[in-house]
């Protein structure tokens, strides 16, 4: 396995990309009184995992994937400028696809706040041509992807980043609303590390393949019921 | 204070003509010291002579910036408001993402901005601004909080570029002796400035609005290539 410190620094909740002020829904199951507690909260994560996790890790990978296997070390050469021209095509392919699968506007404007903090931190981080075939605020997933990429992480990598990063920040969110034991919190997320895995990988096997397009109306609903509120403390 | 703008990370073709980036200045403080309504008094002292803009942090989303609409001192378009998350430290010092995105709307929105205050919410005497997010801060005590805050010290009340002790309007009614804050203040601040203020006494924050002045200035003169065309 290579660039693991790189693939550790990307799913690190303390990297300053925005990701601490999205619950990824986790306010809004709170106040709907779905989520109450510890237990209701892996509940809540299992689904995430399940539903949202696939497109996001997949879509990583792809993005990773589409940066990975075209190389561009000498762009004076034509065929790598074909090649460049080719990835750069696949990255906004992909973003659009990332599109076509977050019907709520609310979840595509939190998805593209996060991928432009992600291409904030990328673009000085870890510098690569494929920055600048994205748009200020790519999708996070296609932002991750490209960021993994230009860490030297493989498509597999990126999608278990993405796939993490689904529990990781709800998790918290939650710990901060219910003012849970941050230990339960940690120990609930440790224990859908296998689920995580699985998740990841299936995600991962063909990133150069047709996307999955798995959906959870419940999570576009409690987007667009947050974005409505007055009194909410996340973004999204 | 090392400002670490890093106007590269603007993604996006580079418009014809750039003005030079706005003075981005931090408001912070515990809750209730007067942070909006400082804000609100140096968009009305400062308002005629600078193109001003304001990024506000509250726990709920729109209350300050709505002030601010309330009392009229700012066009909507000049407001931006973020959420932090339950961590309003957090948004200016660890994670600047939201706040840097705010900036960049109100940038790409008024070319032409002079100053920028950015307001966080209300927090303790450790909370300060990131200079990736800002070029200078205040730290905004007040008197009924206790005389004894600035002895504490803090990197807010140690670190700030200004200190405002704000409300000296309430000191004989709180019993809290000027005299020992100023004192203590200047003992923990080295040669950073202070300011005594009564917004109820002066509306238009003179002392402060001066030290606003004073640090665009200074910053001009050290960016003589950034002087704005007339």
């Amino acid at each position: 396995m290579t660039a693991v410190a790189a693939l550790l620094t990307l799913a690190d909740a303390r990297l300053p990309t925005g990701g601490h002020a999205h619950s990824g829904g986790v306010e809004q199951a709170i106040s709907a009184g779905v989520v109450i507690d510890a237990e209701t909260l892996a509940g809540f994560l299992d689904r995430r995992l399940q539903t949202v996790g696939p497109v996001a890790a997949a879509l990583a990978a792809a993005a990773c994937h589409a940066v990975t296997s075209q190389p561009r070390g000498h762009a004076d050469h034509g065929d790598n400028l074909d090649e460049a021209a080719a990835t750069d095509r696949r990255l906004a392919e992909l973003d659009a696809e990332a599109d076509a699968r977050t019907p709520s506007p609310a979840l595509r404007t939190a998805s593209r706040a996060l991928g432009r903090g992600l291409a904030r931190l990328g673009r000085r981080a870890w510098p690569n041509p494929a920055w600048a075939a994205l748009a200020a605020a790519p999708h996070h997933s296609i932002a991750l992807g490209v960021a993994a990429a230009a860490a030297g992480v493989q498509p597999a990598g990126a999608a278990h980043v993405a796939a993490y990063l689904t529990i990781s920040g709800p998790a918290t969110a939650a710990q901060r609303l219910l003012s849970l034991d941050p230990l339960t919190v940690a120990a609930i997320t440790a224990a859908l590390s296998a689920s995580v895995d699985a998740v990841a990988e299936r995600a991962a096997r063909h990133p150069a393949g047709p996307l999955t397009a798995g959906s959870d109306p419940w999570f576009d609903l409690l987007a667009e019921t947050h974005a409505s509120r007055e009194d909410r403390l996340f973004a999204s | 204070m090392p400002p670490d703008h890093n106007l590269n990370d603007t993604a996006g073709p580079e418009p014809g003509h750039r003005h030079a980036a706005p003075l981005r200045i931090g408001i912070g403080g515990p809750v209730g010291s007067g942070k909006t309504a400082l804000v609100a008094a140096l968009c009305r002292t400062l308002g005629a002579e600078y193109v001003l803009a304001v990024v506000t942090n509250d726990i709920y989303t729109t209350e300050d910036a709505d002030f601010l609409r309330r009392n009229a001192v700012l066009p909507d378009d000049r407001i931006e408001a973020v959420q932090t998350g339950c961590c309003p430290h957090t948004a200016i010092r660890d994670d600047i993402s939201a706040n840097l995105d705010a900036v960049e709307l109100l940038e790409e929105r008024h070319p032409d901005l002079d100053l920028l205050f950015v307001e966080s919410g209300g927090d303790n005497l450790t909370a300060t601004f990131s200079y990736g997010l800002v070029d200078a801060q205040v730290f905004v005590l007040d008197v009924a909080g206790g005389d004894k805050v600035p002895r504490k010290g803090g990197p807010g009340v140690t670190s700030a570029d200004l200190l405002v002790i704000n409300k000296t309007d309430l000191a004989p009614l709180v019993g809290a002796d000027l005299e020992v804050m100023e004192r203590d203040s200047a003992a923990v601040r080295a040669d950073r400035p202070t300011v005594l203020l009564s917004l109820r006494e002066d509306p238009t924050a003179a002392a402060v609005a001066a030290w606003v002045r004073d640090t665009f200035e200074a910053r001009r003169a050290a960016q003589p290539s950034s002087v704005p065309a007339m």
